[in-house]
């Protein structure tokens, strides 16, 4: 640290300074301001703003398109979450266990994560709405014999398959680090003590896997629960709100349809719901590391 | 785990095999969008209506939908704003946090504990809850917004307590302070230690942050949607999603747009492939 006092404020201007205030006016002050736009009554347009106390939380309450939209992205979170995570451990599993080339798989499982969501999107798309339709028509499948994306009920699933597609080859990465650090002695040790090929799954693999497994969860859940790109460009929400998943509703909520106390107080509702369920899972994962 | 399998009978050999085989079907299933989409960018509409699986082409393979796409999406305009967009976001945020975290670790005060932990909880903010209000602020009352300036303070802002807190992570671990007391000793000052030492001696998160900083700023949709509303400013995304847009009907020329628009990732890919792939790892890792 300077010497001087007159150098210490000096070198924090210099370092701190720059970095915090960008922060504050970016991140702080928005935050903060989203308290206050809840308790207006304000269309994004307008110059005055009216003070409403907390009728846009009552109306948060009584919006049961809102609800529904998280009841529905909840059911998304769950089954994306659950299946990224068995199709990643499975594939990092067997991709350290010495295929011929396994460098090259797991560059190739990892590709959808460079690219965009919105490009990732039009991609699947033109999967699901052209060529599946056509397979269905040449080989009579009935299962294609309509795109998907325009049933109200294939539409959902369409975006889970986007989904696990996009986040499993991420997921595989970590899980391939875990597996990769994985003590050799103690696998070696279950194995002497005979250990079968399940039971050495189950006792010893799991248990020490767990730091990867939180991490992996953790990346999921806020990757999923604030789905935005790909579902904006695979459905739009669509066929009748079957797949409006709770970032699109509360986007329109504030954007389209202009109301933006209501929107921001269902933004901030995600967020406590985001908080609680990461703040829990991450309290669950440090109870449940065991020590190498 | 390789030992384990040698020692295992011809079970565990089937077991293993049929475990390969069902990866690289695995594999084949991920690898197929790309190749359809790929396979019909060069194709007219009605071979691609036809058949989109069909290697042979009855109109013939042509670049027509490249030269296009090219043109009407204004391609080098879109690459050329995401490129700016990208390069000073990251350097910005390089350079701030890791400034930040130096100086906060070395002083290692209540202020500097009371800010990591701001930092800390504000990453579990999701970005729908700020936007609304960030749109209020800049937009209707400061009129900042169609500013690609504005697109990169934000970038920068959202990415600080991240790379933050990796670079604070790397400097308490792996930098001995008897170094900068040497360079003090030697007669440089704070931001001379800084830059002739520290930095220098952190290339390796640097080189992680970079790579993490550098996909997120040139994917990101949503938040240059809110910002950039004229068709000038457009990044690569934007400028994709508008062009998707009009021309929906047009597959050929859609598919192409899209090769388009993944290319630079890609070739950045193909070359950086061990440094990405490590990058991503140690992130995830860290955070």
């Amino acid at each position: 640290m300077g010497r001087k006092t007159g150098e210490k404020v000096k070198n924090f201007c210099i370092f701190v300074l720059p970095g915090c205030l960008v922060f504050c006016i970016i991140v702080i002050v928005p935050f903060l301001y989203g308290f206050y736009l809840t308790l207006t009554n304000w269309d994004g347009v307008r110059k005055v703003k009216q003070i409403v106390g907390i009728s846009n939380y009552i109306a948060v309450f009584q919006d049961a398109d809102f609800w529904s939209s998280m009841g529905l992205t909840l059911k998304y979170v769950i089954i994306s979450v659950i299946l990224v995570n068995v199709i990643a451990f499975l594939l990092a599993y067997v991709l350290t266990n010495g295929l011929k080339g396994q460098n090259f798989f797991r560059a190739g499982f990892f590709t959808p994560n460079l690219i965009g969501g919105v490009v990732l999107g039009f991609i699947w798309q033109f999967v699901f709405s052209r060529v599946l339709v056509n397979l269905g028509a040449s080989t009579g499948w009935g299962i294609f014999s309509s795109s998907w994306l325009s049933n109200p009920n294939k539409a959902f699933w369409a975006l889970i398959i986007v989904t696990v597609w996009q986040l499993s080859g991420y997921m595989m990465l970590i899980y391939i680090a875990g597996f990769t650090g994985l003590s050799a002695d103690v696998l070696e040790a279950a194995r002497i003590d005979g250990a079968t090929g399940f039971q050495k799954m189950k006792r010893v693999i799991l248990p020490l896997m767990v730091p990867s497994f939180v991490i992996c969860l953790f990346f999921t859940l806020s990757r999923v629960f604030m789905v935005y790109d790909v579902n904006l460009t695979l459905t739009g929400g669509e066929p009748y709100g079957t797949t409006k998943m709770v970032a699109i509703y509360v986007y329109e909520k504030a954007f389209t349809a202009r109301n933006y106390g209501v929107g921001q107080a269902e933004a901030l509702i995600l967020f406590v719901i985001v908080a609680c369920i990461s703040g829990f899972q991450i309290y669950l994962g440090k109870k449940k590391e065991v020590e190498a | 785990m390789e030992q384990g399998s040698k020692v295992g009978g011809t079970k565990a050999k089937m077991l293993k095999s049929s475990s390969f085989i069902a990866t690289i079907i695995m594999f084949l299933l991920y690898m197929v969008p790309f190749v359809l989409v790929l396979l019909n960018s060069f194709k007219q509409k009605r071979d691609i209506i036809t058949n989109p699986f069909s290697v042979i082409a009855e109109k013939g393979y042509s670049l027509s939908n490249y030269i296009k796409a090219f043109e009407k999406m204004e391609f080098l305009k879109a690459f050329g704003n995401s490129l700016f967009v990208t390069g000073l976001s990251t350097l910005l945020v390089i350079a701030l946090s890791a400034m930040v975290a130096y100086y906060l670790t070395r002083a290692n005060n209540t202020f500097s504990k009371v800010l990591f932990a701001v930092m800390a909880a504000s990453m579990l903010i999701p970005f729908q809850a700020i936007m609304i209000p960030l749109v209020s602020i800049y937009g209707a009352k400061f009129h900042l917004l169609n500013h690609r300036l504005t697109l990169v303070f934000m970038h920068t802002g959202f990415a600080m307590s991240m790379s933050a807190f990796i670079y604070q992570g790397f400097i308490k671990s792996s930098i001995p302070i008897s170094l900068e007391e040497a360079a003090y000793l030697d007669g440089c000052n704070k931001l001379q230690t800084f830059f002739k030492v520290v930095f220098p001696l952190m290339k390796p998160t640097t080189a992680t942050l970079v790579i993490l900083n550098v996909l997120a700023f040139w994917n990101d949709y949503l938040l240059p949607s809110l910002v950039l509303g004229k068709k000038e400013l457009y990044t690569l995304p934007l400028s994709t999603y508008a062009f998707y847009g009009t021309y929906s009907a047009d597959y050929g020329v859609i598919m192409a747009a899209l090769v388009l628009t993944v290319i630079p990732i890609l070739v950045l890919y193909l070359f950086l492939q061990k440094q990405i792939i490590n990058g991503v790892v140690a992130g995830a890792v860290k955070s």
